[in-house]
């Protein structure tokens, strides 16, 4: 395995500090309760801070070294969540330096989002007021999500 | 190429057998669990593949082919015994001279390195010593030897929440760094969960399954209906291992290419690693072992 390899120093802190510049703009977490495969959780991780913005086509993600002495999983574990998003498009590894992103899955820029995120907090209060609860809130949400797509599926003649 | 390959192996200790008939090839590169009650023989199968045991029966073989315990053999491998074996009086620093002295290859820069991000005194007798940084020190030892194959027993039985993820955490960033094959055993399988891509599950002295763990998620799934249907279903199935209530069943069953579809009423769920190991070590008599590509049958030639 060489991908990643950062350059052996006799343990020089300065050294191996300067190595890993530039650091990725998110970190890895684990869930173990969750059931999700852990290449799959970081995935999912590295499609969620695409979508929110934390990430943004030519950024790094977290080195292989860097995820595994962290997270204390497999290496091989790491690599397949990258060859996952390389496949999806989203990542492409350039060799001796990582792996990055090149594609985003959000349209929308940051302060659009933001705006976003202000009125559906607008609307979950609303909705909290009505005397939903959580539970209530998401499915109310995920009808609407549903019906949403089916009629923009309907619209743009996809089944 | 092989980290560790083995045919028809055993160990007899006086008339008992701790170990027969194991046949069984882990490839390089890979993480192997070596998972099994107290007693199957997981450490007779360590001490074979390290060369502290001689074989009663069959052969072992270590990094493609050379024979355990030779020379080239014991050059590449570097083994940590259970709970972590050290001299209780010797420092750190003179266990570092000790095994510079004792090993033909020994990166003293990186064991120094290791031990002072660890934050492991130097001059302190090893006794003094928490068992996190015994275990981290025997760790760093080992890896100092640059070795091709790290084989560890037990290495976290002793050890608390916070020092096993920083072991595993130095093992799998040497793992990133060289691609170093390692192989370890542990009764406890959800502490290997995370690493292993590899398992090898021993019971009552012999090998009852070895794959890729991928291999083994993909070829398995628990199927549960109505227990009135268990039986017929079960004639046509590989089920390993069944949980019946009066009116459901669960079935833990193997999959092929020839399994057909699953029937009307049942439904199937993936299976996750620590279902399929307890349904196996349930179930003596199933095995689930390599087919032919991934395993050489015939007699392995020895080579020096």
């Amino acid at each position: 395995m060489t991908i990643d390899k950062p350059p052996r120093s006799e343990g020089s802190d300065a050294a191996s500090a300067a190595a890993r510049q530039p650091a990725s703009p998110i970190a890895f977490r684990l869930d173990p309760a969750s059931g999700v495969p852990t290449y799959l959780q970081l995935v999912q991780q590295v499609e969620h801070a695409l979508r929110l913005g934390y990430l943004k086509p030519g950024d790094q993600l977290p080195k292989v070294r860097d995820a595994v002495a962290s997270l204390a999983i497999n290496p091989n574990t790491v690599l397949k969540a990258y060859r996952d998003l390389e496949t999806k498009g989203l990542a492409a590894g350039r060799p001796g330096q990582g792996t990055f992103i090149r594609a985003t899955l959000s349209r929308v820029a940051l302060p659009e989002l933001a705006e976003l995120r202000r009125s559906l907090l607008l609307w979950l209060a609303t909705a909290g007021a009505a005397g939903l609860d959580d539970d209530g809130i998401v499915a109310l949400v995920t009808s609407a999500l549903r019906d949403f797509r089916e009629r923009r599926g309907v619209a743009e003649g996809v089944a | 190429m092989n980290a560790v390959e083995t045919n028809g192996l055993g160990k007899r200790y006086g008339n008992a057998w701790a170990l027969r008939e194991c046949t069984l090839a882990i490839p390089a590169g890979h993480v192997a669990a070596l998972v099994g009650p107290n007693g199957a023989g997981k450490s007779t199968l360590l001490n074979l593949v390290v060369g502290l045991a001689a074989p009663s029966a069959g052969i072992v073989t270590v990094l493609d082919g050379q024979p355990a315990g030779s020379a080239a053999a014991l050059d590449g491998i570097a083994f940590v015994a259970q709970d972590a074996p050290l001299y209780r009086n010797l420092t750190p620093s003179e266990m570092l001279h000790l095994t510079r002295n004792l090993n033909r290859r020994f990166d003293e820069g990186y064991a120094k390195a290791r031990l002072r991000d660890l934050g492991i005194p130097l001059e302190r007798k090893a006794a003094k010593l928490s068992g996190g940084q015994q275990s981290q020190l025997a760790l760093t030892l080992a890896l100092a030897r640059r070795p091709q194959l790290l084989v560890l027993d037990e290495p976290m039985a002793m050890l608390d929440p916070l020092a096993r993820h920083d072991f595993m955490a130095t093992v799998m960033a040497a793992i990133a760094d060289d691609g170093l094959s390692v192989l370890l055993s542990s009764h406890v399988l959800t502490e290997l969960e995370r690493v292993a891509d590899f398992l090898v599950l021993v019971s009552h002295g012999s090998v009852q399954v070895a794959g890729a763990v991928d291999d083994l998620i993909a070829s398995h799934r628990v199927l549960t209906g109505p227990a009135s249907e268990a039986d017929a279903y079960a004639e046509r199935q590989n089920v390993v291992h069944a949980q019946r209530g009066e009116a459901q069943a669960h079935m833990l069953v193997r999959i092929d290419a020839r399994t057909g579809p699953v029937p009307p009423g049942w439904e199937a769920h993936p299976v996750s690693l620590e279902e399929l190991t307890l349904a196996y070590l349930r179930e003596p008599s199933a095995a689930w072992l390599p087919g032919p590509g991934a395993l050489r049958l015939e007699p392995i030639e020895v080579s020096n």
